[in-house]
């Protein structure tokens, strides 16, 4: 739930009751909204495959979810900000080090927003970013391997929401601070008063440069901006290509009761970024260094292990000092989305308490700078006037518009939370054309390519915020309901209800086409350059260093080498150094080890994993794969001696009857 | 080497799709849909290697010894977790004889096409009945099986 405030009353309030009871332009019931041939249209046959990947945030579960569409079938979670003892993530000595930041290790964090990789400002099927909102970080995670391979944290950030969104070749992707914070000259959050906002606290938006081959992150620079909550932004397309537009609310500057304070004034602002200008100030040195310390954490496929580097160093731009990088447009009233339209002239603005959609124009913003059309400056910083950048407004859409997506046929679809519906609108004419009902509250809505210059169409799906009784009901805690329509035709008809976790906030759609042909299938064994492999169970061994055992250990269907280990003794670190010697798609092996206090690990083929384990009792332990792997799987296990501390068993280790007397030390 | 196989399914999935477009009449159909690969297409256009059926090899003695070698370490690396270089069986047969066993194309076939010998081969089905594990995919191409036939000649005796 992201709107707790004032939304969730008037919803309970209003907008419910007046789906479930009131007759008039909605239907009575959910099912008679549902056309005949729905069941026809969302049927994936047995062993056929979905049209489109559904790429979708986890919300609060810190996480990626994958689905198919049509169907809604749920593929996989891809784990990227928390910790997932199904794999291993974050708790294998290869992973910990993917969720390291200045603040130290933090297995957590509330993914928002998905941007998929896009070239010349379309899908290109490579790399999907997500932000994490409460410990500012940014994830790339590779859509060949659906695996998370790098994560950056944003310095200078809190409250990392109006993210990862991204250029139109994917040169930059973009952070805001939702929460401004005190900074002063040195950049650091200095002990002052929570009422002196005003006076001291700032704002940020960063651009992370992204390189073409690699998709290597690296904070390029950053821009200092006044104290307002930055929310949602979006890059500008083939004329606008060069601007970066952000949703700002909370320009009253208020530090309590948001809900009542930040809701006073009738207009807060878009802000307009010219982040090819910024490029420029950077590379004429016009931008401050500033010391911070942010980690960056990439994971390395030819090791398969992880390294977190801590960074210090930014660049800030002043926008008091370089005067035409950001203007404010005025935008009515508290914005949330800030879409653009496949041509890159119009921008949506969506006021969460504004009776219009405002609806901006690049060529009109333009004409406006170049006149130095401006009502007057905040903090330093131009504000246009809203009538010199306005294309026209949306009358009476509905209730609490959030977010914007296009079908690429001249048509805008915007989400409402409060009256509950999709409104599908002419950009050209402003004129609403259609409504459906969504159930309940939708939030984020998608049209597959909808936020790019060539929007596949077919679909919108609606992530809607509330569930109540639309499936069976498991107690208090609730799945999350999403809601796919067609859009093939003039009227938007609804086809499937279908659930997803955490709470899923933007996704994105892009056709099959575009990345099974890539999918990895193994990795290869000979690739695999972790320090620890075993390249065959000859390389299999078990060596002391000091009090760390180290087992290099291979499995196959299905036996472990080795699979008997002695002369470990308490007081001992063992690591078991897992290596998956299967070269054929889908057949992972898994380990467990009793007691282990982290997870179990799930090593795809040609993988090595590392499991730490303390033991902390005397006795032979048992250790198993956890995968069914053939008929034989029950009988792929082994046992691990660990004897008293100072006690002089050998160190040993064998599988079957030959016994390997151990190098004692590597 | 696989040009043959991929053709053909690539020309079933277009068919299939021509026909799932026609019975749900489907004006506009999507470029993504028609780009949209099958689930054949998916499994036979993959980097993974794997087999097109061999019909013939040709062995020649002396054996190429640096074919010995690069077959012994591939054995290392992808075999000897489940094969003995003795007659003795561990997962799967042990290679001792193995080349007086069997015929040159079969087990390249077993080594590079294993799927299809399961499903085709009477000896291979009744090895799996013997040894209840699929001989695993260990995605090694015709040459590096060729190699490991060298290498089995070598450890049968062959000069």
């Amino acid at each position: 739930m992201k709107y707790k405030h004032l939304f969730l009353l008037i919803a309970a309030a209003i907008a419910l009751p007046s789906v479930l009871t009131t007759p008039g332009c909605k239907p009575h019931n959910p099912v008679s909204a549902v056309e005949g041939d729905a069941a026809e249209k969302v049927y994936v046959a047995p062993g056929k495959y979905d049209e489109f990947y559904n790429i979708v945030s986890g919300g609060f579960s810190g996480q990626v979810s994958v689905y198919g569409l049509p169907s809604g079938r749920l593929f996989r979670v891809i784990p990227v900000f928390s910790q997932n003892p199904e794999s291993g993530w974050g708790f294998s000595e290869e992973t910990k080090p993917m969720l390291n930041t200045s603040h130290g290790f933090v297995p957590w964090d509330d993914a928002h927003h998905i941007a998929l990789s896009t070239t010349n400002g379309e899908h290109d099927g490579r790399w999907a970013f997500i932000n994490g909102n409460n410990t500012p970080r940014i994830a790339r995670i590779n859509l060949s391997t659906f695996r998370t391979d790098e994560i950056i944290e944003i310095p200078n950030s809190s409250g990392n929401h109006s993210s990862p969104f991204l250029t139109e070749n994917t040169e930059y992707a973009v952070a805001g601070t939702r929460f401004s914070y005190p900074m002063d000259d040195d950049n650091s959050n200095p002990d002052v008063g929570i009422s002196t906002y005003k006076q001291n606290f700032k704002g940020t938006v960063s651009f992370i440069g992204i390189d073409k081959e690699s998709g290597r992150m690296g904070i390029s620079f950053q821009v200092l901006l006044p104290g307002f909550n930055f929310d949602l932004s979006r890059g500008g397309k083939g004329p606008s290509h060069d601007w970066f537009f952000f949703s700002c609310y909370n320009t009253e500057q208020a530090n309590t009761l948001l809900e009542v304070n930040a809701s006073q004034k009738d207009k807060d602002y878009i802000m307009a970024l010219n982040w090819k200008k910024c490029e420029e100030y950077v590379k004429a040195g016009k931008g401050k260094k500033m010391k911070v310390n942010y980690a960056h954490n990439v994971y390395d496929e030819k090791t398969q292990t992880a390294t977190s580097t801590l960074e210090h160093e930014t660049i800030m731009l002043d926008p008091k000092e370089l005067k035409d990088i950001v203007y404010f447009m005025p935008c009515p009233k508290s914005p949330h989305g800030c879409d653009v339209d496949p041509s890159g002239e119009f921008i949506c603005g969506s006021g969460k308490l504004a009776a219009v959609i405002p609806v901006f124009s690049f060529s009109k913003i333009q004409k406006a700078i170049a006149d130095k059309n401006f009502e007057g400056e905040f903090d330093g910083i131009p504000v246009l006037k809203y009538d010199a950048v306005l294309h026209g407004e949306v009358k009476k859409p509905g209730l609490g518009p959030l977010h914007t997506e296009f079908d690429g046929k001249g048509f805008a679809y915007t989400s409402f939370f409060v009256s509950s519906e999709i409104v599908k609108w002419n950009i050209q004419t402003l004129e609403v054309v259609d409504r459906v009902p969504t159930y309940y509250s939708i939030g984020h809505l998608c049209i597959p390519g909808g936020p790019t210059r060539k929007p596949w169409g077919k679909y919108v799906i609606a992530y809607n915020k509330i569930t109540k009784d639309r499936y069976l009901p498991t107690g208090p805690e609730l799945t999350q309901s999403a809601q796919l329509y067609d859009i093939s035709g003039d009227k938007m008809k609804l086809l499937l209800d279908f659930p997803t976790i955490g709470e899923p906030h933007y996704a994105e759609a892009i056709p099959a086409s575009l990345i099974t042909p890539k999918s990895t299938k193994i990795f290869k064994i000979e690739d695999n350059f972790n320090p620890y492999v075993s390249k065959g169970e000859k390389q299999a061994k078990v060596f002391r260093e000091g009090n760390k055992v180290h087992v290099n250990m291979t499995t196959i269907r299905s036996h472990f080498v080795p699979d008997n280990i002695e002369g470990v003794k308490m007081g001992d670190e063992v690591y078991f150094h897992v290596t998956n010697l299967e070269q054929d798609w889908d057949v992972p092996h898994g380990f467990a080890v009793k007691g282990a206090n982290n997870s179990e690990l799930l090593i795809m083929p040609g993988e090595t994993s590392t499991l730490k384990w303390v033991p902390d009792r005397v006795g032979v332990v048992a250790f198993y794969c956890t995968d069914f792997c053939s008929a034989l799987h029950q009988e792929m296990q082994g046992y691990i001696r660990v004897s008293p501390r100072g006690s002089n068993t050998a160190l040993t280790f064998s599988t079957g009857n030959k016994v390997e007397p151990t190098g004692a030390t590597k | 080497m696989q040009s043959n196989m991929f053709g053909k399914t690539t020309f079933i999935a277009a068919v299939l799709m021509l026909a799932v477009f026609a019975c749900t009449s489907k004006k506009e159909a999507d470029d993504a849909a028609k780009k949209s690969p099958s689930p054949t297409d998916l499994a036979s256009a993959q980097p993974e290697v794997h087999g097109t059926e061999v019909k013939s090899i040709e062995l020649t003695t002396p054996l190429n010894k640096d074919w010995v070698t690069t077959g012994r370490a591939t054995y290392d690396l992808k075999c000897q977790a489940c094969h003995k270089l003795t007659d003795e069986k561990l997962v799967g047969p042990g290679w001792l004889g193995v080349t007086k066993r069997r015929e040159p194309v079969w087990i390249i076939n077993m080594i590079t096409n294993v799927e299809m010998m399961l499903e085709k081969d009477p000896e291979a089905q009744k090895l799996l009945e013997l040894c209840l594990v699929r001989m695993p995919n260990q995605n090694l191409t015709q040459d590096d099986a060729r190699k490991i036939i060298e290498f089995m000649r070598s450890n049968d005796g062959v000069k």
